[in-house]
């Protein structure tokens, strides 16, 4: 009877333990929401989670103070062009290095490991000459080249890679007994079958698109051309300082759908992080 | 050799009737591999290979034009100019404290979580939140709680009777809260990553380790923990790695400063390159950055070996 006691005393020490952990991790959310809702006065005047007057005006404003409707869209459209053309690139070198036994593929996997480790800054020097050179500076073309091809798309190569080590031969040959090429085998069966790592490979290449900064930043230059999380940062007065209750309101439009689809697909969003993690 | 011939004779009626099955085989994985390949080569290994031109450069922001300069740029960088060094001390003080502070964190909330209670896939989601949300809007919320007047964080400590500093405009405090707020946005990260090795330790173990009289720390000391060092080790780098890149977190929140106190490596590279224009010196930073990673991978890659011995 002690002993039991024990236990749930201790199981209770625990969950205030850890309820009170999670408070800096649920509280930021929380404050954004409600300082987006509040007056310039009330931002500088002493805090309260409820704000005393709620003003609307400044989910408005955040439209007109920049095109945030066009920046939302430009994030949204990139990140889906980013996650389909990696999908596509990533599954099928993915494949190719799971499957068939090629000359040149241990080499090939060795300078994809050190893509996969060089952080982004060491090369972005070279590469925004490059884009330059090719005319592409303020346009949306650098914020896809560089993800689909750079660290993200490896790590989406080797989850890929893994993926289809782990999936059974059989399919594909009975497929190629029935006539059909390579091309058709992955196509047709290998893919129909990689469901659950194409849906990995989505999440974290759409997430990772979506909150892509140093990009952005270096390349874009007109506002109606900026993606959300330049956009985010860019909601400045005159002076460089800070208008609070604007950007507060616009990082919460911009967050909130993100938690929603997290808290409804959660499970399947961690699964998806864990796999990347592993491999990395 | 009927093998051989039968073989062929298989590629020949799928088509290609030159090819023998090894030769098609090979340009199929090569044509399989081409997207990945061609990109790499442009965005990755071509820009590599600049870098080390880049950086025996000055370049003339009017003319546009490159002189060679040898290694001036790393003589500069290494000697001449003191932020470098700085830069150095900030970004490993910055990995110091967050290395550390991250794993201790992702590994409690792991042994927290690993096994199933009424409100673990609460506790889970709510820890792994900040991971999905955006370096940018995880640093705006939390540089506007960080105020030194009206800010969210000192007000709660006057509660509790304590008058919190103006933490993002002196430089020591500005680290301090540069460093939590990443480990808060990131720990969520490890966490998962041990939680799945935990789960994967057969609970036989613990369970004859308990039945022995082992101590619940005992049983942690003595399995769970070397039977966690391979993970352990793979986190240690990523995290190392992953703490030399941060760059938009300190962008957002303090922009390298106050007084350069927060000034990493990764935001040393772009002020200088993308701000300053000094792109030769930027690219030398840029290799120092690379060989810095790569060093770090290899002594992974050793103990790895090492541990599977």
């Amino acid at each position: 009877m002690t002993a039991r006691r024990t236990e749930i005393l201790y199981r209770i020490c625990w969950t205030v333990a850890l309820l009170l952990l999670a408070v800096p991790f649920v509280f930021p959310f929380l404050w954004m929401i409600s300082g987006g809702f509040k007056s310039t006065t009330e931002i500088f005047g002493t805090p309260t989670l409820i704000p005393r007057i709620w003003r609307f005006e400044n989910f408005v404003e955040v439209f007109t103070y920049q095109p945030f409707a066009r920046q939302y869209f430009n994030s949204l459209y990139i990140a889906a062009t980013v996650t389909v053309l990696t999908l596509f690139i990533a599954s099928l070198a993915g494949y190719a290095l799971a499957r068939i036994r090629f000359a040149g593929a241990g080499l090939l996997m060795l300078f994809l490991v050190m893509a996969l480790m060089v952080p982004e800054e060491v090369t972005i020097i070279p590469n925004f000459f490059l884009i330059r050179a090719m005319g592409l500076i303020d346009t949306h073309w650098p914020l896809v080249l560089l993800p689909v091809f750079g660290p993200q798309g490896v790590v989406a190569t080797f989850l890929m890679r893994q993926f289809f080590l782990a999936l059974p031969k059989e399919l594909e040959d009975a497929g190629k007994m029935d006539g059909l090429s390579r091309f058709g085998v992955w196509l047709k069966i290998a893919l129909p079958m990689s469901r659950p790592a194409l849906a990995a490979v989505a999440i974290i290449t759409f997430l990772h698109s979506w909150n892509l900064f140093l990009e952005p930043l270096i390349f874009l230059s007109s506002l109606e051309k900026f993606t959300l999380p330049l956009a985010l940062s860019n909601f400045n007065d005159s002076y460089g300082l800070p208008l609070w209750n604007l950007q507060l309101a616009a990082t919460s439009l911009a967050v909130v759908p993100i938690l929603i689809i997290y808290l409804i697909a959660q499970r399947q969003i961690i699964e998806s992080f864990a796999l990347s993690g592993v491999k990395g | 050799m009927a093998g051989k011939a039968f073989r062929d004779n298989a590629a020949r009626a799928a088509g290609a009737p030159w090819l023998t099955l090894k030769t098609r085989e090979m340009l199929e994985a090569w044509l399989f591999v081409s997207p990945t390949l061609i990109g790499f080569l442009i965005f990755f290994l071509g820009p590599l290979v600049a870098i080390f031109y880049y950086s025996t450069t000055e370049w003339n922001l009017l003319s546009q034009q490159a002189t060679f300069v040898g290694l001036r740029n790393f003589h500069n960088v290494l000697l001449e100019n003191p932020d470098f060094w700085h830069v150095v001390r900030n970004s490993v003080i910055f990995a110091l404290g967050l290395v550390p502070l991250n794993m201790a964190l992702a590994l409690s909330l792991a042994l927290a979580l690993s096994r199933p209670f009424f409100g673990v896939v609460f506790f889970r989601t709510v820890f792994f939140a900040p991971v999905v949300t955006s370096a940018i809007a995880w640093a705006i919320v939390w540089k506007f709680m960080l105020q030194g007047e009206g800010g969210a964080v000192n007000q709660m400590l006057a509660w509790i009777g304590i008058n919190g500093p103006n933490w993002l405009r002196e430089p020591n405090w500005a680290m301090a809260a540069v460093i939590v707020t990443r480990v808060i946005k990131m720990v969520g990260l490890n966490m998962i990553l041990y939680i799945a090795a935990l789960q994967s330790i057969p609970r036989d173990y613990e369970e004859a380790a308990t039945l022995e009289g082992a101590s619940r720390w005992q049983v942690f000391r003595m399995i769970t923990w070397p039977l966690l060092a391979p993970t352990t080790l793979v986190i240690m780098v990523l995290t190392t790695i992953g703490s030399f890149k941060v760059f938009d977190h300190i962008y957002q929140m303090t922009g390298g400063g106050p007084e350069n106190g927060t000034l990493v490596l990764a935001f040393y590279i772009y002020q200088q390159g993308f701000k300053f224009f000094n792109v030769g010196y930027a690219a030398a930073l840029a290799l120092i950055m690379f060989v810095i990673v790569m060093a770090l991978t290899l002594v992974q890659v050793m103990l790895r070996r090492r541990d599977m011995e």
